[in-house]
Parts: structure tokens; C-alpha cells; sequence
């Protein structure tokens, strides 16, 4: 017996193997595995798309709200302030503001201003629409993931998918009303506002339409508590949430729960101005276009803090501070897709593919021991190396490993024992023409090899486009299958060829045909 | 163990037309059943729900579709057992875009009343996704077969390309006419069972192909179709050990994979037997009607051949400095 180089390959991949295999079949803590994918283990799978334009919206709404600070600090006096779908437009009573008004609008970044005897219009460029789309939905990925992270999920995850869609799976997901929970917690907007109640006109809220509080420049908002009752404020806010630094779970004197807020040095300055100047009026705390409350002012407030109260469960507050703190999404998300598996059903998911996996697998073992003999063992040997080669590939990717690629192991056997059927046919068929053992091993390999190469390549093409083009679960499939073709060319070929050459000089002295090859030979 | 003892060459052209006559039926059969019944295809690809849901006892469903009469999204749904009777589908067109309260909260609601039950899995995909889809599958089907035809030409010659890529479509065809006879879903698992079964007989006809180039390569012989019979011939033991194999596997993924695998094990269980097929009696058969010429292929390599030396002579004269 000789060592040769072709063995040595083959326990090198046998040893690379087993190793990188055993974090995955024992699930021990360390080591990299292969995680198992939504389908087995259960969990959810969202696919969102965002409302892009929707960002544009509020993005001229914050300009006008800025422009109705500056002027309200500077004592310029405007008519008209309104922001429409694309554009802001006022008018500026005297002109001798104009100078100062021109200075202001040129420092707001990304727009256009028309003005004409004091007619002011306000534009986004094309290019500016264009980046705000694209940080709408990066910022949208990011806040999500903030919120899931704080949220506290194992192993959340969040990606970009095309140009505005957004995958999260989360696989922690064990009931109905986690995934509720987790759900709402993405998608609330969680916008605050700061807006003055229209006091002239408030008495009559109720009885308004939303056109006449549009023609006052005023805007109907819902109660939070109370549906019905309608409150009546100034369209454009006195400060939003991108002003807050940080809120926080507290309780009132009744022991219920409520968030407390607190603004940055610019959201102070601007609070703390409104306060002063209107003592007696009302200031609404709105949260994604609901009142929550509507205190009025008795004196001016500094320090720039707040607080939100509303009939929340300790947990609703604390999901609410969650999504404060990693900020308003810029605009809606909706959802496109979406897959929900149940821990139960993914174990039997596992049960039925492993039961198609152990009884595919011990057929084709079975088979070719006994159409094959000793050289069926040898494939064996082949495709058990290859199967724990698989695996190991997988855990150093971090591949995932999913129902079809589950289905893709189990095809991917009875395709892996092909190589050496071809390869002991043609062994067989060189033994039949009497050539020497050796000669028709080395034959036989060597015919088989170019059929074999040339599948393989075709069939590895064909892969890599199913992975380019294919999403999700089908990805999966072809990452498992192109990996066990990649295996089985170095354990099915290399590592069987160096086995017999291996015992080589033993098969020449016993000749016993119908023990290494399971076949007779006549005549000889 | 030997089921293919003897060296014996089949007549496998011989009887070339009979099976010609089959596969001409059978393709223009699956078209047939394709174009005027189509495919039950999975909200993969139209946009839709599927709630599974599992009732301790068996599932009462006939008061389940009363109560999903009443909805809205659920009026036109269809509800099948799933497995087993505890457990049944529900499947509707409806799709809903928000986030707080979505499809599968609202079919707990409905069927409240019903039972003692657990929702085990909800999917929804959105209209918008499915057209995607549809293209995306499409794409990689086509650029498949490109790539196919490239290689093979490349390795071969483009009369066993061509022949190679219409078995392919071929076996597709047949196999997803039985899809559509049978009325199984067709899902995002069958287009990988698609490209499965394109892998699977592009693999069995170029075991085929190089016996055939062997032989041209090899023997003086100028008769095609005799090196055709002889190849399939030889590779017959092979064929058949394989496509038994794969086709055991097959069998146990489609019988104990389970109703959530059938979209994927069924069409691969009718893909593996019509790809054997194709792959002994059509593929082979076709080159032969390309109109392949022996000689000509001899004389195209002879010319390579000469070519290749000639360059290497070229090469070597000028290392030597002599040009």
C-alpha cells in the first residue's frame, strides 16, 4: 500500500469535513453554522416597499415649517404659507423683508425659489427629489433595523432588495401576537408634531369640513382616545420629531404609563419661544396625525421637554419610546410579501425532508453495494464525504439552508453516485476487453472524466444563473447543489480513483472481479 | 451484479420513427392541455393568500367557507384539506398592503367559532411581486438554454446543440403538461424543479454526445447512425442505473416530502422518466436528422488539428529565431 496524492486530497476533505460540520450537527454554541431558514424553523418573512413620495410630501412640509420660524423669529410678516404635493408657496408682505427672506431660502438646500412682487414658490430639484427617494428608503433600513434591534429579536434581518424594496426576516418569531407586535413596531411612523391649536376657530371643529380648515390653513385632526372629537390646528408644525433626542418609559401621578421626551438645543430655542409668546392658547402633541393630548400653556417652557400620555399598556409605551427614539420613518412602508411559518410546522417540515433524506439516501447505498461491490463502497465512502463537505462549505458561508435546499441535498445524492456509475461502467466495460486491472482503472477514469467535466460545467452554469435570477428559497437550492457538484468532482473522481490505486497491487493478485467490481469475467 | 452483461448494439434508430410519432404526440398534447387549461398557478405568481391552518379535531369545512363567506377578502376563496383532515388551505386572491393588521389576523377573526385551531402559516405575496416573478423565471429559463446551446456547440459542434436544447424543451414540455393534467401547483419550487430537470436531461443527452464523439474520434466507421446505435448502446447500462437511482430518490422526496414539497417532487418525478427517455430515443435521433456528417466532422477536426500544429510550428520556428 502506497500513500498517493490523490488520497491525502481526499482526507484533507474529509478532515476539512468533519470539522467544520460538527458545529452544525451538534449546534454547539461556537464555530460558524448553517442556519436554518424560515421555512424549517419558523419565523417571519417580509417583504416592504416604501412610499417614496410620500417623503417628498413631508419634506416640504418641514421647509414651510422652518420658513414660519425664521420669519416669526425675524418679525417678517407672510401671507398664504402652504406646502402642496410639490411645491411652497407664500406671500411676503413688505417687500423690504425681501433682502433678508432671499438670504434665509438660498441656505435651504435642494430647491428652487420663483418670486415675483413678493409671490414666493418653492421647488425641489430633480436631483434633490431624486437622493431624498433614495435616503428615504436607506433610512427607512435603517430605522427598521434600530427598532428590531431594540426590540430585542435574535438575529433580525435587514436588506435592501432592488432599488426600493426591503427584506426583514425574523426568525424569533414564535406567536401570532409577537408577529403583531413585531408588525406594528415597524411600520409606525412614528412621526411627532408639535401644533398650535387655531383658538379663533377651535369652538367649532367638530361641525368643519376638512376643506373649509384647509381654506383657514388650518388642518382637522383626529383624537387619539376619542375618534370623534376633532381638533382644529395650524397646518404647519411648530416642531417635528427630527428635533428629539431621546424618550423614555415614565409614569403620571396615577401611575399610568406615558413617554417622556426631550428635545435638542434647536427644538428647545423653538419650544421655548412658541411658549412664551402664547400663554393661555393650546399646543397639540400629535402623534402620526393624532392628537394625544392638548394642554394649554401657563407659562413659558424651557429645557425642552415633554411628555405623551394616552391609554398605553406598559408594553405599548414601551414599543412607542422604541420607535421615538430611532426616529420617524420619512415615509410609509407597505407591505408587498409575506411569509409567516409556525415553529410547528417548520419541525415537521424538517421531519418529512430528513425522512426523504435518510431513505434516499440509504437506497442508493444500498444499490450500489449490491450492484457494485466493493467499488459501490468505495462510492459510498465518496458520497458520505461529500455530504459532510456540503455541510461544511455551508456553515463557512453561513448559507441557509432551506426546504428546497433541502430537496436539493437529497437530489443532489442520487446525482453524486452518477459520477461513479459512469466511471465503474466504464472500468466494467474496460475489464471486459481484458485489459489489466490497473489499465482499466486508469482507462476508465479517464473516458469518464471528459463526460463527467463536461456536464458539470453545464451543469454549474446553469446554477449560477438560477442564483442570479431566482429569489429566496430557489437561491438556496442552487447554492446547495452547485456546492455538491464542487464536491463531488474532488471526493467521486479524485478521492476514489486515489482509494484504488491505493490497493492496487492487492486487486492485481487476488483477482476477484466479482468482490472489487461486482462482475464476472468470462473467459479470462 | 450485472444487468447489462452483453456487449450487444440495439437498433435504437432503427425503430426512430415510432418514437418520433410518441414524443410528437405527447409534446403537442401537453401544448394542447397548457394553452387551453393552463396551470394552477401558486400566489408565487398571481398575487394572493394561502393560510394553512391545523384544528385540533377534524376541520369542519364546510362551516369554515360559511364563515369566510362573510368577508370581504375571503368571498371568493377555496378552502382544501391539506395532508391531512385536521389540516386545511385556504387560498384567495385578496392581498392586503398594511402592516399593523394584515390578511392572516384578519382570517383568525373569521374563523372564530369554527373550532379550536392554530394558524401555522400565512403567505402573501403582493400583485406587484408575482409579475416580477413571472419575468424573472422567464429570463433564467431562456438565458439557460442560451447558455446550454453555447457550450455545447463550443464542446461539440451546433447540430448536437440544437438537437440537445430541443430535448430539453422536449422533456419540459411533456413534464409540465402532466403538471397541468394533474392540476398541481405550479410554484416557485416548480421553476426550480424546471431548471432541475433542464440540468438533469442536458446531463443524460452529453453522457450520450461523448459517447458519440468517442466513437467518431475512434473507429474508422462512417456510418452515423451505427455510431449513434453503438453509443446509446453502451451508455445504456449507465442510463438506466442513474435514472433508477434519481428516480428512487425522486420517489421518496414525493412521498414523504409531503403536500408543501408536491409543487417541486412531482413535476421532477415525471421530468427524470421523460428525460431518460428523450435523452436514448430523441436526442441521438435528432443530431441524425440535423443532416450530421461523420466525414465532415473528421475532416473539421483534421483541419483544426493541422491548424493547431501549423501554429505550433509557427511558434516554435520563430522562438528559435529563424523567421
Amino acid at each position: 500500500m502506497k500513500l498517493n496524492y490523490r488520497v491525502v486530497l481526499l482526507i484533507f476533505a474529509t478532515i476539512f469535513g468533519l470539522v467544520f460540520s460538527l458545529p452544525s450537527l451538534t449546534q454547539s454554541q461556537s464555530g460558524a453554522k448553517v442556519t436554518l431558514g424560515l421555512d424549517l424553523q419558523g419565523g417571519l418573512h417580509m417583504l416592504l416597499g416604501v412610499k417614496t413620495e410620500e417623503a417628498l410630501t413631508s419634506q416640504l412640509k418641514s421647509i414651510a415649517s422652518g420658513v414660519k420660524h425664521f420669519t416669526e423669529h425675524n418679525d417678517i410678516l407672510l401671507d398664504g404659507l402652504s406646502a402642496s404635493n410639490d411645491v411652497v408657496t407664500f406671500e411676503l408682505l413688505d417687500e423690504d423683508d425681501a433682502v433678508v427672506m432671499d438670504e434665509y431660502l438660498k441656505k435651504v438646500e435642494g430647491t428652487v425659489v420663483h418670486s415675483a412682487k413678493g409671490q414666493y414658490s418653492l421647488a425641489m430639484t430633480p436631483a434633490a427629489i431624486e437622493k431624498l427617494k433614495v435616503q428615504s428608503v436607506d433610512q427607512a433600513i435603517e430605522t427598521i433595523r434600530n427598532r428590531l434591534d431594540q426590540f430585542g429579536l435574535s438575529e433580525p434581518t435587514v436588506a435592501k432588495q432592488g432599488v426600493d424594496k426591503i427584506l426583514v426576516e425574523l426568525p424569533g418569531i414564535k406567536t401570532p401576537q409577537e408577529e403583531q407586535r413585531a408588525r406594528e413596531l415597524i411600520s409606525r411612523a412614528a412621526k411627532l408634531e408639535m401644533m398650535a391649536i387655531d383658538e379663533d376657530r377651535a369652538m367649532r371643529a367638530n361641525e368643519m369640513t376638512e376643506m373649509e380648515a384647509v381654506g383657514f390653513e388650518d388642518k382637522l385632526l383626529e383624537d387619539a382616545l376619542e375618534p370623534k372629537t376633532k381638533h382644529l390646528v395650524h397646518e404647519i408644525a411648530i416642531l417635528d420629531g427630527t428635533m428629539l433626542t431621546d424618550a423614555q418609559v415614565g409614569y403620571d401621578q396615577n401611575n399610568r404609563p406615558v413617554i417622556n421626551f426631550s428635545l435638542n438645543s434647536e427644538g428647545a430655542q423653538i419650544f421655548g419661544d412658541f411658549t412664551g409668546k402664547n400663554v393661555g392658547k393650546r399646543l397639540a402633541i400629535v402623534l402620526d396625525g393624532k392628537v394625544y393630548s392638548a394642554p394649554v400653556i401657563n407659562e413659558r417652557i424651557g429645557g425642552g421637554s415633554g411628555q405623551i400620555s394616552g391609554n398605553y399598556t406598559t408594553e405599548e409605551a414601551n414599543d412607542l419610546s422604541i420607535a421615538l427614539r430611532s426616529g420617524a420613518l420619512l415615509a410609509p412602508i407597505y407591505m408587498m410579501e409575506k411569509r409567516s411559518v409556525g415553529p410547528s410546522l417548520g419541525a415537521d417540515s424538517i421531519r418529512a425532508s430528513l425522512l426523504a433524506l435518510i431513505s434516499g439516501f440509504v437506497l442508493v447505498i444500498i444499490f450500489m453495494m449490491f450492484y457494485y461491490g466493493l467499488a459501490g463502497v468505495i462510492a459510498n465512502l465518496a458520497v458520505v464525504i461529500n455530504l459532510f463537505i456540503i455541510l461544511a462549505m455551508m456553515s463557512l458561508l453561513g448559507a441557509t439552508l432551506t426546504l428546497p435546499g433541502m430537496a436539493g441535498i437529497v437530489l443532489h445524492i442520487g446525482l453524486a453516485v452518477d459520477a461513479n456509475i459512469i466511471i465503474n461502467e466504464r472500468v466494467r466495460e474496460q475489464l471486459r476487453l481484458g485489459s489489466s486491472t490497473a489499465n482499466a482503472i486508469k482507462e476508465g477514469y479517464a473516458k469518464a472524466m471528459r463526460a463527467i467535466l463536461d456536464s458539470n460545467v453545464t451543469q454549474i452554469i446553469a446554477c449560477t444563473i438560477l442564483y442570479i435570477y431566482g429569489t429566496g428559497a430557489v437561491k438556496g437550492f442552487a447554492v446547495t447543489l452547485s456546492m455538491g457538484i464542487l464536491a463531488s468532482m474532488l471526493t467521486a473522481i479524485v478521492g476514489t480513483y486515489g482509494i484504488y490505486q491505493l490497493f492496487m497491487d492487492r486487486i492485481e493478485k487476488n483477482k476477484n472481479y466479482a468482490l472489487w467490481f461486482g462482475m464476472t469475467r468470462k473467459g479470462k | 451484479m450485472e444487468l447489462f452483461k452483453e456487449d450487444k448494439i440495439y437498433n435504437f434508430l432503427g425503430k426512430g420513427k415510432i418514437f418520433f410519432v410518441a414524443s410528437f404526440v405527447l409534446f403537442f398534447l401537453a401544448i394542447g392541455l397548457i394553452a387551453t387549461k393552463g396551470f394552477s398557478f401558486g400566489i408565487d405568481f398571481t398575487g394572493g393568500t394561502v393560510v394553512q391552518v391545523k384544528y385540533t379535531d377534524v376541520a369542519p369545512i364546510s362551516k369554515i367557507r360559511e364563515h369566510l363567506a362573510k368577508n370581504k377578502l375571503f368571498e371568493h376563496s377555496s378552502v382544501t384539506e391539506f395532508g391531512s383532515p385536521q389540516e386545511i388551505i385556504i387560498k384567495t386572491a385578496a392581498s392586503t398592503d398594511g402592516l399593523s393588521k394584515d390578511i392572516g389576523d384578519t382570517a383568525k377573526e373569521v374563523l372564530k367559532g369554527t373550532g379550536d385551531f392554530e394558524i401555522r402559516r400565512v403567505d402573501m405575496v403582493g400583485p406587484k411581486v408575482g409579475d416580477e416573478l413571472r419575468t424573472k423565471g422567464l429570463t433564467a429559463f431562456l438565458l439557460t438554454l442560451m447558455a446550454i446551446m453555447a457550450m455545447v456547440t463550443f464542446r461539440y459542434e451546433w447540430r448536437f446543440a440544437l438537437a440537445a436544447v430541443i430535448a430539453i424543451v422536449h422533456d419540459i414540455v411533456i413534464t409540465f403538461g402532466f403538471v397541468s393534467y394533474f392540476e398541481i401547483d405550479f410554484n416557485i419550487e416548480s421553476v426550480a424543479a424546471l431548471l432541475m430537470i433542464l440540468g438533469y436531461s442536458i446531463h443524460d443527452t452529453i453522457i450520450v454526445y461523448d459517447r458519440i464523439r468517442e466513437h467518431i474520434q475512434e473507429s474508422k466507421n462512417t456510418d452515423f447512425v451505427m455510431i449513434v446505435n453503438e453509443a446509446v448502446s453502451r451508455t445504456q447500462s449507465r442510463t438506466t442505473l442513474t435514472s433508477l437511482t434519481v428516480f428512487f430518490v425522486v420517489l421518496t422526496l414525493f412521498i414523504f416530502g409531503g403536500d408543501i414539497m408536491i409543487g417541486f417532487s412531482f413535476p421532477m418525478l415525471i421530468g427524470v422518466i421523460v428525460g431518460t427517455y428523450s435523452s436514448i430515443f430523441v436526442a441521438a435521433q435528432l443530431v441524425v436528422w440535423t443532416g450530421f456528417s461523420v466525414a465532415g466532422y473528421r475532416q473539421n477536426m483534421a483541419e483544426k488539428a493541422k491548424n493547431a500544429a501549423e501554429r505550433e510550428k509557427m511558434r516554435a520556428q520563430y522562438e528559435q529565431g529563424i523567421v
